[in-house]
């Protein structure tokens, strides 16, 4: 920029026109993650697991029916066999599993509340409330979760121990790290010009943080949110596992506990324990997939090492199959010439 | 029209070095007048104070010290909500000052919705397309429903532009406009700023670093150094016939094509030797005492 006399000043218009035919994607559509291998198999699993708790309870009979054939293994009639009381274990599975996805979901909601409240109104408003906000969430960030949850589940009489007392104990103790996650989070993009922009245009505060910070911050929230639901499944599961859990629903902690009390593991009863563990398993590992994928949104070096990676696959490839026409060339300019 | 009037603007910043305190003076008694279709380029380096300057002009920070009055033609002061609809501001970096998640639209159609300069969707939506085409966003209707991303850094900025002016802002504040610009687009984004405040007769503040556009651009130049006012005059008169040390170190860094070989740029003067307790005001033509409260 140098000596810039009004005499060259020729509108550079034409240089920054764009292409017309840019296609046009929602703010939505970049949420979202690129489908990838694993992302497809923990939404089956995810997916899949959701289903059989939404439906199986609808098609199995009642998972208390006591019958007098005990603990045999899978037949026609009882798929995963029967527990020691002659219960049908793919009924109580089925059940179970609901039961620990209304618990996932429940801590999982109430916990991204929780952790967006004081994570984000904090970190916007700053000063004596991001103070006040931090110092709480450092405190129940250092409590020691599951001694607490035992000691509350322990206080609270089992008759007013339902799912709604386990969901609220799990979640109070569970939103400070993603608390934090969202605290900083917000520091960073509350410092961005476009929020400075749509305070100086006069947008109230709560349109700033809904409108224009929440947006960016959604894959975070989402992974959280995830994050949440698989804690609190592990969670709930732990404490049902060592008789604390919710009194009247049944879930995959609670068939654990009784599978423990049965002496299903002494017994041999593999069919009794297996499957809620496997369900466990198997919906935190779907869960953790979706995870990732969700972290490439947030991160995109880790998509762009993805596609390095298959990239120099595919070169490898390449080279390899090219090296092979090679020498089948070369054979066969050698038989040709004998 | 809407003028601004600056008055002894001081701003403190408070630094908390372990248990210590130390106040450190961002702006020190700094006065200034924005008048409509005029201007007043702040011009400094990094750190003198002239994005708080714009910071608190726009309210985004309160001043120590000092008073900001925004006037109307006939005399009354602006105020409220109606202050920021009045003041906007064109932010430095155009990739940062666009929300990535929203549309252009969005970010035009907000400051219209706010300030109810228009009331029904369709109306809305026409004053957009009519906003992004004035600062020769064409054809509107496909810059629209883009998002951030998919523009260039000049693209962004005009929508910047548009946004700031799209509540009907008579003082425009713009902060470094076109520094994150490419050099071929910054005349264009210039030239585009000066046909605007021509015809809505807006009051401007060009914040810069760079004397040369200051000149192009402004009418009048407000040198700051250290947050103080250390020269002020008509643009050809300060850059042309600098008083101040500063100043002078400023005007000779700009390269001259006119001088061949190396800038000459006379040695690197020691920067606690300039000293910004006086001001060399063009107007009156003297020296001045400056950061102390403007003789009114």
């Amino acid at each position: 920029m140098t000596n810039i006399e009004p005499a060259t000043a020729t509108p550079a218009d034409a240089a920054e026109t764009g292409p017309d035919a840019a296609p046009v994607r929602s703010g939505w559509r970049s949420l979202l993650p690129t489908m990838t291998p694993w992302l497809a198999v923990g939404l089956v699993l995810v997916g899949g697991i959701t289903l059989f708790g939404l439906l199986g309870p609808l098609f199995t009979g009642d998972p208390r029916q006591i019958r007098d054939i005990g603990l045999t293994g899978p037949s026609a009639e009882f798929w995963l066999g029967t527990t020691q009381t002659g219960q049908d274990v793919l009924a109580q599975l089925a059940h179970a599993t609901r039961g620990s996805l209304q618990i996932g979901l429940l801590v999982g909601v109430l916990a991204t509340i929780l952790s967006a409240f004081f994570g984000i109104y904090g970190a916007y408003r700053g000063r004596f409330l991001d103070d006040a906000f931090s110092l709480f969430t450092n405190v129940f960030l250092v409590i020691p979760g599951l001694p607490l949850v035992i000691v509350i589940s322990g206080f609270v009489p089992r008759e007013s121990r339902g799912l709604w007392t386990i969901a609220v104990v799990l979640a109070v103790t569970g939103w400070a790290a993603s608390a934090r996650v969202l605290h900083a989070q917000t520091l960073s993009v509350r410092q961005r010009d476009y929020v400075a922009a749509s305070q100086v245009s006069g947008e109230r505060p709560w349109r700033v943080i809904v409108v224009e910070i929440l947006p960016n911050l959604l894959p975070v929230i989402a992974s959280q949110f995830v994050f949440a639901v698989i804690a609190a499944i592990l969670g709930e599961a732990g404490l049902s596992y060592i008789g604390l859990g919710a009194s009247n629903s049944a879930t995959l902690g609670t068939m654990l506990f009784y599978a423990q009390n049965g002496f299903a593991l002494s017994l041999g009863a593999w069919w009794w324990f297996v499957p809620p563990g496997l369900t466990i398993a198997l919906f935190g590992m779907g869960l953790s997939l979706v995870n990732f994928s969700i972290d490439e949104v947030i991160n995109p070096k880790l998509k762009n090492l993805r596609q390095h990676r298959r990239r120099a696959r595919r070169a490898a490839r390449l080279e390899r199959e090219l090296a092979r026409g090679a020498s089948r060339r070369t054979t066969a300019a050698k038989e040709s010439d004998r | 029209m809407t003028s601004a009037h600056v008055t002894d603007l001081v701003k403190d910043y408070t630094i908390r070095n372990g248990l210590k305190r130390t106040r450190l003076r961002a702006v020190d008694h700094v006065s200034l007048e924005l008048t409509p279709g005029r201007t007043v380029a702040l011009v400094g380096e990094s750190g003198s104070g002239k994005s708080t300057i714009a910071k608190i002009l726009t309210r985004m920070e309160r001043p120590t010290s000092g008073t900001v009055e925004v006037r109307r033609e006939d005399g009354t002061a602006v105020g409220g909500p109606a202050y920021r609809r009045e003041v906007q501001m064109v932010f430095q970096d155009p990739f940062a000052s666009l929300n990535p998640f929203h549309s252009i639209e969005h970010h035009i159609a907000r400051p219209l919705r706010i300030h109810r300069r228009t009331s029904t969707k369709d109306e809305t939506r026409g004053r957009v397309l009519e906003m992004l085409e004035r600062v020769n966003l064409t054809p509107a209707a496909s810059i629209a429903p883009r998002r951030p991303h998919e523009l260039s850094g000049g693209q962004r900025q005009r929508v910047a532009i548009a946004r700031a002016l799209a509540p009907g802002a008579k003082v425009l504040i713009a902060d470094e406009p076109v520094s994150m610009l490419d050099v071929s687009i910054r005349l264009g984004v210039l030239n585009l700023l000066g046909r605007l405040q021509r015809e809505d007769d807006l009051a401007v503040l060009y914040i810069t670093h760079d004397l040369a556009t200051a000149r192009h651009f402004s009418d009048e130049v407000t040198v700051l150094y250290r947050g103080r006012v250390v020269e002020r005059g008509p643009a050809d008169a300060v850059i042309l016939d600098p008083h101040h040390d500063y100043t002078k170190l400023l005007a000779a860094a700009a390269p001259d094509p006119e001088r061949l070989g190396r800038v000459t740029a006379s040695e690197p003067l020691d920067r606690d030797a300039i000293d910004n307790s006086a001001c060399y005001d063009h107007f009156a033509g003297e020296w001045r005492e400056a950061g102390v409260p403007a003789a009114a």
